[in-house]
């Protein structure tokens, strides 16, 4: 369980974030929405300290980050995976190397085990032996997601994040996409934030939604809820800006 | 207004070696890079350093003996002013100018590259201390194997030289080896060599922070490129006046 108390976060001029609380359980996709420049790839670095939060809690299962010294950060890193926007492979090495890599660089275990180790989440994620070797310029971007992704639970991860993880693919990929970080999500009992501005994301996996406006939390709740929310402009604005979801609701409502 | 961003700057540089000279997360890590290192910074600059050094040896000699027609100079100064030119300054301050185009640009587009993908942002959510792993390899690499590119110019630049004699007939080769010989100084080697470690290190370590804090598209990650060329020119050339007041003065 992560929860983020009171943050805020500005860069020069810019107020980012202002006074953001949330929580987010385990084992459950906790999804951050919002159109592009609300603020949340602001507010997932700030929970994982890539950017410094101005002032506020973060508790990582009562731990308060913001209180970490150094040291302390880098041990609760190696519980903490991330996939980013656009994956961010290691250029220089093959697909199975980039997954090996968390594991040669904390793990402590012998080559053989870490091959093993490897080989075992990339076959998680879908993928094939016969890619193992290649590049990462050399595959398709629904599967540099998918290594991404196996890179992020190597180590066994006891939070995940994923900043728009099906952005830039087809529907069908991202859908896989998604239904797999869930799957991990439920099998390990992770603590998962994904970064969406994708509806059908929302739609599917959509446990625990939080809606940031311009940087203030501005609806909390499930996607069962998130078509009945009649006090909330901006919300309504950002759900129904497609034709689709307002046939939806129209169809709901007859 | 200009100090105090140059202050910035120095003060941003200084954490930033702070922590690529902090031990790494795994020492079997570093041993894999350095020799990949070696090979894309120094094995790969032996051709351009080579046939840079052929040439200006060649000129050199050319232009000393045409612009010192004079029957009363003695048969060795031509080879000597070449040899002297080529180890105090040619083979170390300028063919460190010539590194740092392809040396510089080479790792500020590569790191600047690995910044604005986001994949040093993956190594430090893992845990990596990433100015350590991505930048110590590299000044190491450069530091330790540049007397090699010293010595391949100063030997090449000699046998440019050489050739010029050869193929034209403005010296014969009898008096060119003379010349080199003549009053050799050992310590002008020296000299070149500690010089160079400087220049490498520099380098290296400014082209680096150029990359590791560029800031935004393609675009950019040249910019940071040109700036790490441009900036570690200057300061090697800086550095080499007061290198050269310390120790030949
Ligand atoms: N490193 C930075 N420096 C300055 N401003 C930034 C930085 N990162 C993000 N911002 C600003 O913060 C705001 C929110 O950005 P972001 O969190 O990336 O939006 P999104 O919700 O699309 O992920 C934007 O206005 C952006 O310009
Ligand atoms: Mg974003």
């Amino acid at each position: 369980m992560i929860e983020v108390q009171r943050v805020n976060k500005s860069f020069d001029e810019i107020h980012v974030l202002k006074d953001l609380s949330a929580r987010f359980d385990s084992g459950k996709m906790n999804l951050i929405i919002g159109q592009s420049g609300s603020g949340k790839t602001v507010l997932m670095k700030s929970i994982i300290g890539l950017h410094q939060a101005d002032s506020g809690k973060i508790l990582y299962d009562g731990r308060n980050f913001m209180q970490m010294r150094f040291n302390e950060i880098k041990e609760l890193r190696k519980e903490v995976g991330m996939l980013f926007q656009g994956s961010a492979l290691f250029d220089s090495l093959s697909v199975l190397e980039n997954v090996m890599f968390p594991l040669e660089m904390f793990s402590g275990m012998t080559n053989r085990e870490m091959i093993a180790r490897a080989k075992f989440c990339l076959i998680r994620v879908n993928l094939k032996e016969q890619s193992f070797n290649l590049s990462p310029s050399e595959i398709s971007g629904g599967m540099q997601k998918r290594v991404a992704i196996a890179r992020a639970i190597a180590l066994n991860p006891k939070y995940l994040f994923c900043d728009e993880p099906n952005s830039g693919l087809d529907p069908i990929t991202a859908l896989v996409i998604d239904k797999l970080i869930q799957e991990i999500t439920a099998e390990y009992n992770i603590t998962t934030i994904v970064n969406t501005h994708d509806m059908n994301s929302v739609m599917e996996v959509g446990d625990h939604i939080l809606f940031i406006d311009k940087g203030v939390k501005a609806w909390e709740g499930s996607r069962n809820e998130i078509f009945d929310v009649s006090d909330n402009d901006a919300l309504n604005e950002f759900v129904f800006a497609s034709e689709l979801f307002k046939k939806v609701k129209y169809a709901l409502h007859k | 207004m200009l100090i105090f961003t140059f202050l910035k700057h120095v003060g941003i540089y200084c954490t930033l070696m702070y922590r690529v000279f902090s031990q790494p997360d795994q020492w079997r890590m570093f041993f894999r890079q350095l020799p990949k290192e070696m090979e894309k910074l120094v094995v790969n600059s032996l051709g351009i350093v080579v046939v840079i050094s052929i040439f200006i040896g060649a000129i050199m000699t050319i232009q000393t003996k045409l612009n010192t027609e004079d029957p009363l100079l003695p048969v060795y100064a031509t080879g000597l002013v070449t040899r002297d030119t080529l180890l105090l300054e040619f083979s170390s301050t300028i063919m460190c100018l010539i590194l740092a185009g392809k040396v510089g640009s080479n790792i500020a587009s590569e790191i600047g590259t690995m910044r604005i993908t986001e994949q040093i942002d993956a190594l430090e959510i893992m845990g990596v201390n990433s100015a350590n792993y991505l930048i110590l390899p590299k000044i190491a690499a450069f530091v330790l194997l540049i007397p090699c590119l010293v010595f391949f110019s100063m030997a090449t630049g000699l046998l440019g030289g050489y050739f010029a004699c050869v193929f034209t007939d403005i010296l014969t080769t009898h008096d060119y080896m003379i010349g080199i010989q003549y009053l050799f100084i050992p310590y002008y080697i020296f000299y070149s060599v500690v010089k160079t470690f400087f220049f490498a290190f520099i380098i290296a370590s400014v082209s680096s922070y150029y990359g590791y804090y560029a800031y935004g598209g393609a675009l950019d990650v040249g910019k940071a490129s040109t700036n790490a060329v441009v900036n570690s020119s200057v300061i090697v050339l800086i550095f080499n006046v007061l290198i050269t007041n310390l120790m030949l003065t």
